[in-house]
């Protein structure tokens, strides 16, 4: 499968004392859904303007298509589309105008019935002539899409896409995300600090903490449900913990992340309706059984994992 | 290019903010005009006040052409001003709004897509000059009609002939096109160091005033820095309405007093005007784009 994004020791340091991005390589292959996870400031939002040669690296090597980023820039950026954090477009022009300025900038003559009509995929028509600081949050998310998708590029990177979005919104980005890629066949970089927003979309995946990579690797065996994290709230914590330590639960009892507020086990996702009816047989009175798919949790999993790294 | 220059220009004129500048032209030139049509005896009493009892002058002296000089010398003090509220905010204000990165993400070099930026910015000064030019001069033409040009400078008076005058004018716009566009670019440099526009506007005209008071004193020390200000040349426009006289003392028609003094400004002007493009482009090609 051809690399569309081949990122290699990839380093970015503000001063002499903060390393934003270190030493971080990667790859992206044609018609991946690649989530790029990491907490707030794990250096994702960096990696990416690197990506987009808006920060120059200080060291490290960028191909994009098969072609180093820097000697080939507006050649690359003729097929990318991004979407960098909070949605950016000149709030004193309609949305209409919006796109047909970032259309002309990309080089793509379009008419008004096209402009119109890609307004329309993202639910904007209606709003087309409308001064966008009139928008909402989301409005502003799905027209600042259309302006990244109006040079139809094969590589689109979506930086933080459902920040600040409803539910209904966030359902929307996902399902555009999947048509892009499932439909359309582009190559989407989605990068997020919500596992449950990236398991959902992406065919692999990296996390990255403190600027370094953590895990890369296909959603399907890093999603892997045998190692499901499951939060246990009962009447009694405490009291719960130890009579599970005395049955064959013990093993999958994680000791160190349990405590008075909740009893966490790692199991099969399968197992969790006999874990509830044994859990009720023994007389616990149970509140919630809950599986964790917090990005939290996937670190601590992988930090009390250390053969996931 | 040419796309890139007409979608700068495109903002800029989509913008309210544009026209401020255009409407504070209009009105204070408007307001002026009324109070000279209205008074202008009073003023030109007032000029004359020290002349009237060793020189007897026939003619209008208030005409358009005399008009339009006073208008020049209260507004081009003020025009940068105006100019810095664009020039000043074209990369700056991008970067507050965070388009500045969506510019960048596209097929164009940074440098391709600064100077476009630049080309509209003194394309904006330029149209603002024209439309001062329209209304200070022939607004004033219009209203007050025209005759020979009388002029009062510090130690002597100046006569210029009515067929004389207007392509001094058009002499002196240009010059001022040269001094407006050294501000802009002055704005344009200072806005690629900040997020927002209003730090670039206001240290525009702090060096702007800075400058011109080091220009306008008169203390030994400063003389050796002052050829070298771009603010001592931007009155230079004034030039154009020094008449050269021969050996009897009789105005030379066609002529400058001092053309030298023309170039020499013209020079270290659009000197100043390179000297800031290019240095906004080197910082603007290694900038982080972090907003």
């Amino acid at each position: 499968m051809s690399s569309v994004i081949q990122v290699q020791g990839l380093t970015k340091k503000f001063g002499h004392h903060f390393t934003a991005v270190n030493d971080l390589s990667f790859s992206v292959n044609k018609g991946d859904v690649y989530g790029f996870l990491g907490q707030n400031g794990a250096g994702k939002s960096t990696t990416i303007r690197m990506l987009l040669s808006l920060i120059t690296p200080t060291s490290g090597s960028i191909e994009i298509f098969g072609m180093p980023l820097q000697a080939n820039r507006a050649a690359i950026m003729q097929n990318v589309g991004a979407v960098i954090e909070k949605p950016a477009m000149y709030e004193y022009l309609t949305a209409y105008q919006n796109l047909k300025i970032f259309s002309a900038l990309s080089g793509v003559s379009k008419t008004r019935v096209q402009l119109l009509n890609e307004l329309d995929v993202v639910g904007l028509a209606a709003r087309a002539h409308d001064l966008v600081r009139t928008f909402s949050q989301g409005m502003k998310q799905r027209l600042a899409i259309a302006m990244a998708m109006v040079n139809d590029p094969q590589l689109i990177l979506l930086d933080e896409p459902t920040n600040g979005l409803d539910p209904q919104g966030i359902a929307d980005i996902r399902n555009l995300i999947l048509q892009l890629s499932r439909v359309q066949g582009k190559t989407v970089l989605v990068s997020s600090h919500l596992l449950s927003e990236i398991e959902q979309v992406a065919t692999r995946l990296i996390i990255i903490d403190k600027g370094c990579k953590l895990v890369e690797g296909d959603s399907k065996d890093l999603f892997d449900k045998s190692k499901t994290v499951v939060a246990i709230q009962t009447l009694n914590n405490i009291e719960a913990t130890k009579q599970l330590m005395q049955t064959s639960w013990a093993s999958h009892v994680l000791v160190d992340r349990s405590s008075y507020k909740e009893i966490c086990m790692q199991l099969d996702e399968k197992l969790l309706p006999t874990l509830h009816k044994n859990l009720v047989e023994m007389g616990i009175g149970v509140l919630s059984v809950k599986p964790m798919h917090s990005l939290e949790d996937y670190f601590l999993r992988i930090t009390s994992t250390p053969s996931y790294v | 290019m040419f796309s890139l220059v007409q979608v700068e220009l495109y903002k800029i004129f989509k913008r309210p903010r544009t026209y401020i500048a255009f409407g504070a032209v209009a009105a204070l030139i408007g307001i002026i005009q009324f109070g000279l049509k209205l008074d202008g005896k009073s003023y030109i009493d007032f000029m004359m006040n020290d002349l009237s009892s060793s020189l007897e002058i026939d003619g209008k002296i208030l005409n358009g052409y005399l008009v339009c000089y006073v208008m020049l010398q209260l507004l081009l003090v003020h025009v940068p001003l105006l100019i810095a509220l664009i020039a000043a905010d074209m990369i700056s204000g991008e970067a507050n709004m965070g388009t500045l990165r969506l510019l960048l993400i596209k097929p164009y070099s940074r440098t391709t897509l600064l100077l476009a930026k630049f080309i509209a910015a003194i394309i904006y000064t330029l149209m603002l000059l024209v439309w001062l030019a329209i209304l200070a001069l022939f607004g004033s033409m219009l209203l007050f009609g025209t005759d020979d040009m009388f002029l009062l400078k510090t130690s002597y008076v100046v006569l210029l002939k009515e067929s004389d005058v207007f392509w001094r004018y058009i002499g002196a716009f240009g010059f001022a096109a040269l001094a407006m566009t050294t501000v802009a670019s002055l704005g344009f440099f200072l806005s690629v160091f900040a997020e927002n526009s209003i730090g670039p506007i206001v240290a525009t005209m702090s060096v702007i005033v800075f400058f011109t008071i080091l220009s306008t004193l008169n203390i030994p020390i400063f003389n050796a820095i002052k050829p070298y200000l771009f603010t001592t040349h931007m009155i230079g426009w004034k030039e154009f309405f020094d008449i050269k006289v021969n050996g009897s003392n009789e105005a030379i028609i066609g002529s400058i007093q001092n053309p030298e003094k023309i170039i020499k400004a013209s020079i270290v002007l659009v000197a100043h005007t390179i000297g800031f493009f290019v240095a906004t482009l080197l910082v603007f090609r290694k900038k982080d784009i972090l907003s």
